[in-house]
């Protein structure tokens, strides 16, 4: 039987990412997948005839530009488009539009309020400072701050320099992020609601929380850091969709001879003597290998794959302690033609950009408050785009697909999810864009409706998590997963995580799955 | 008299949304129609892009010594070219140095059409003392548009309603779109799967509603020189004035290239009778050429390092360059030559350039670019890298 230097479960963007970079430095590297075919929450999938739909995530901007070039992504096919505008419809018919034009969108913000065009410059130039902060500790494996080992205190004093070194003001600043709620955060630089309540929506995608909950400021920097050449903030789409990203990883761990098996579940890690052997497969097989790395989320990674007794007590009680809490559904559209929406009438450029559904902070606040109940949003907090008029190959020439990320949708749904109860999800969402965009729903072809529950169901992430594990405080850096458990080694030795719930955490970012890597190679990497 | 505006210019004038416009060839062409050039550089790579090259020079060379001609003036070997065939072509004086680059259509056994980046209507005139040949400046009465981009053939299929699969790269073939007669060449300065659409400048209008019209959705975008600049530098592409001198415009002689320098050793053919600059060029090849005309990679961790240092993300270009930039040896002491474009790729998310170095320093060389980081003067460490940085499979197909 073939012996594996690495075999990694799990063959989302993390898992690719750690397998392509183990088979770079000439490992033997097996990866497995359970579903029919790679990218984990980052697949495009064909459901309609003609129609690609990127079926979960559906943005790029978090990818970490060293792996693109690391692993020479864009000669494997990856292409990151440009999705420059963001626009808001208002329930009084107007709008709030932001442009790739910076003169454009202060104008345009003038228009709501001069205090807040000139307020939004200096805003930008603090989140510039504070992702510029943050950089460092997404390519850092997190340091224990517990431990005395060399490594650890190299990290915190490494840390603790990169703090002092950003200056009262900035650190202060940083301070409020980590611990504010947006809306009190962005209260302090802006007075025009539908600027907030469209700025506050990046603080709760993917949480358990509203824009007014404390710790949702921390997800607004967390999707600050996107970076696209050099410049932070910046979000593209890929060509063919999500899907996409993970095909040109896929191939690019290919190319430096890695082994993808898709269709290959994994029941249990194989541990003897307090060390990972291999896997057993859903179908029996066993597979051995120097070290297994699970790239699935750390629920499933250590509740599921191992037995408890092959981990410590109070370790296993973390991880149940792990919060998942899935928020966030889907709806996927096919349309015979594009939508157009009341407060900017017509098909034109508003339509290669981002429409978000947040026309006042009380509106997202309210959306979570049918969550918290245990209800989905009668009208909730919606952030569109149009993949076909970015790359025209995602639809038949002239027809279009509509993603549509919606928030609340909680797994834990009064009464359990059932397909009623998904239709009627699936209902309010379209008849909330109807309100929006009068017409709309006469143009729909298809309709694809994902809640938490097919989330978990398809993908595995548990609860439904996109971040496959909440990016709360408590569960970030040397936090996440678990104190002690944060630096992608796990209690059995050779058994390694790699996923987003690992530091530092979710989005396509694939820096977790890159800094697995390095760890695992740094330990000897199995051979 | 102010410049000229081109035969499409009632369409692409009301485009351009920062009346940001260049000169080329007396004309103005658009630099960028939307006020950034991002979405018009990734509809070359992500879709078709259309651009105006109506200001290329262009003549009609006929008669019975038309081939004669031009094999005296080039450097490939056109009387072995068959009808439907374009080459890819440089020119040279008698020392072998560069004039000009350009392409030769073979319309048919005694019709060339030949294209310029500078007039060449004396040069042409002067070399056919005593051939049966006519030479038409026919920059004026033809118009030409290049779609570039992984779209542009289902487009043009359309629109031509003709199967163009069967047309190879560098070939060309006469069709109407929409009954207006053009001739369909699969060329292009994107290297990119890309084509060019010659037409009577009175038919340029209706023949650019018609791509467009066709085009809409398949996401074709009016595109600028910016993008095109982009572009060209990531297919390793040259350009006259700013990658080499013509040696008619050269003052000195270290202005002056030979083809062998600017890596068109593959244009300058073996096997034909004689023609400008043989003798320089076959004596060059024999004891090699002392430059040669490369890419290089500037390496992303240096970049950070230098801007780090000043407490900076690093700045990319926004824009591709085109001024001369001194590259040094690894200990950045001695010059080894100078990168003349540059630019950073959106697509490969490298920083590229195109450098004139001498021949002796292979792919991964190590070097040095020089580079201004707050003012001061940098060197950032750098790669030979062969070209082109971008050549998809595509192209060809």
């Amino acid at each position: 039987m073939k012996r594996y230097d690495a075999i990694v479960i799990g063959g989302g963007h993390n898992g690719l990412v750690t397998a392509a970079y183990l088979a770079r430095a000439k490992k033997s590297v097996l990866v497995l997948e359970r579903r029919p075919r790679v990218g984990g929450a980052a697949v495009t999938e064909e459901i309609f005839p003609g129609f690609k739909f990127t079926m979960f995530s559906y943005v790029v901007s978090l990818l970490r530009p060293e792996i693109i070039r690391d692993l020479d992504l864009p000669r494997h096919g990856l292409h990151i488009l440009p999705l420059e505008s963001t626009v808001t419809p208002m329930e009084n018919g107007d709008y709030l539009a932001a442009w790739g034009d910076h003169d454009e969108t202060r104008r345009e913000l003038y228009r709501h309020s001069p205090r807040d065009a000139e307020a939004y410059d200096e805003y930008g130039r603090l989140m510039h400072f504070m992702a510029q902060a943050v950089k460092p500790i997404l390519g850092m494996v997190p340091p224990d701050p517990t431990s005395f080992a060399p490594g650890d205190l190299a990290g915190l004093l490494k840390l603790g320099k990169h703090f002092r070194a950003l200056g009262g003001e900035r650190l202060h600043a940083l301070v409020k992020l980590m611990t504010m709620s947006s809306a009190d955060f962005l209260d302090e630089w802006f007075e025009t609601d539908v600027l907030k309540a469209t700025k506050s929506a990046s603080g709760i995608i993917g949480t358990f929380l509203g824009p007014r909950s404390p710790g949702t400021a921390y997800v607004l920097l967390h999707h600050y850091m996107g970076e696209l050449d050099g410049v932070f903030r910046a979000w593209g789409f890929a060509k063919g969709g999500t899907g996409a990203v993970s095909e040109a990883i896929a191939s690019a761990a290919r190319s430096f001879g890695a082994e993808i098996r898709c269709d290959a579940g994994v029941s249990k890690v194989l541990v003897r003597n307090g060390r990972a052997t291999g896997v057993v497969l859903e179908n029996g097989d066993e597979l051995s290998a120097g070290i297994v790395v699970s790239s699935l989320d750390p629920r499933r990674t250590f509740l599921q794959l191992l037995a408890s007794n092959e981990l410590p007590a109070e370790f296993v009680a973390d991880i149940k302690r792990f919060k998942f809490r899935g928020s966030s559904g889907k709806v996927n559209l096919a349309l015979d033609s594009l939508p157009s929406f009341s407060c900017m009438p017509g098909i034109g450029r508003q339509h290669r950009g981002a429409f978000s559904i947040s026309p006042s902070l009380d509106y997202v606040e309210r959306a979570y408050d049918d969550a918290k109940y245990g209800e989905f949003s009668r009208r909730p907090y919606m952030d569109i785009v149009f993949p076909s008029m970015i790359d025209p190959g995602m639809a038949p020439p002239g027809k279009h697909v509509m993603s549509i990320f919606v928030q609340y949708a909680p797994y834990n749904l009064n009464g359990g999810w059932t397909d009623a109860k998904r239709e009627a999800f699936g209902d309010a969402v379209v008849n909330t864009v109807e309100s929006f965009a009068p017409g709309f729903k006469s143009k729909i072809l298809h309709r694809q409706v994902i809640t938490p529950l097919d989330i978990e169901r398809i993908t595995g992430l548990s609860e439904g998590n996109i971040f496959a594990g909440e990016l709360a405080l408590h569960q970030l850096f040397f936090l996440r997963p678990a104190p002690g458990w944060a630096k992608f080694a796990t209690p059995v030795r050779g058994f390694y995580q790699a996923g987003s719930g690992t530091h530092p955490g979710g989005g396509i970012m694939g820096a977790s799955g890159r800094l697995a890597a390095m760890r695992i190679l740094k330990d000897g990497g199995g051979a | 008299m102010s410049l000229r505006t081109t035969p499409f210019h009632p369409r692409t004038g009301p485009l351009s949304e920062g009346q940001a416009w260049r000169r080329w060839a007396g004309y103005v062409v658009a630099s960028a129609y939307e006020l950034s050039h991002d979405r018009e550089y990734h509809a070359i790579r992500n879709s078709a892009a259309l651009f105006d090259v109506s200001p290329l020079y262009k003549y009609l060379v006929t008669g019975r010594d038309a081939a004669r001609l031009l094999d005296h003036v080039v450097t490939r070997n056109v009387g072995k070219a068959k009808v439907g065939q374009v080459l890819y072509t440089p020119w040279c004086d008698n020392e072998g140095k560069q004039i000009d680059d350009g392409t030769i259509s073979v319309l048919g056994e005694q019709t060339f059409r030949m294209t310029s980046a500078d007039p060449t209507l004396r040069w042409l005139h002067l070399n056919s003392s005593g051939l049966d040949v006519t030479i038409q400046d026919v920059s004026e009465t033809t118009a030409a548009v290049s779609l570039q981009g992984p779209s542009s053939r289902e487009i043009l299929q359309l629109a031509a309603e003709r199967d163009l699969s069967a047309l190879k790269y560098f070939r060309l073939t006469s069709a109407k779109i929409r009954g207006i007669p053009v001739t369909i060449s699969r060329t292009g300065y994107t290297g990119d799967l890309g084509f060019e659409v010659w037409v009577d400048a009175s038919q340029a209008v209706p023949l650019w509603d018609a791509l467009i019209e066709t085009g809409t959705p398949y996401g074709i975008t009016p595109a600028g020189m910016l993008a095109l600049d982009v572009a060209r530098i990531e297919a390793g592409l040259l350009l006259i004035e700013v990658d080499y001198f013509s040696s008619r415009h050269a003052l000195i002689e270290a202005q002056k290239s030979s083809p062998l320098e600017l890596g068109l050793g593959w244009t300058v053919a073996t096997d034909k009778a004689r023609y400008n600059g043989q003798a320089a060029l076959d004596a060059e090849r024999t004891r090699g050429p002392a430059w040669q005309f490369t890419g290089l990679t500037v390496d992303w961790d240096s970049l950070e390092q230098l801007y780090a240092e000043v407490g900076l993300p690093p700045r990319l270009p926004s824009q591709a360059w085109r001024t001369s930039v001194p590259i040094y040896d690894r200990s950045g002491n001695k010059q080894l030559g100078y990168a003349t474009s540059g630019g950073w790729s959106p697509l490969l998310k490298r920083y590229m350039a195109l450098a004139h170095l001498g021949s002796e320093h292979a792919p991964g060389t190590e070097v040095r670019m020089e580079l201004t980081v707050e003012h001061r003067r940098k060197q950032a460490q750098a790669h030979v890298t062969p070209l082109p940085f971008f050549n998809p499979e595509r192209k060809r197909a």
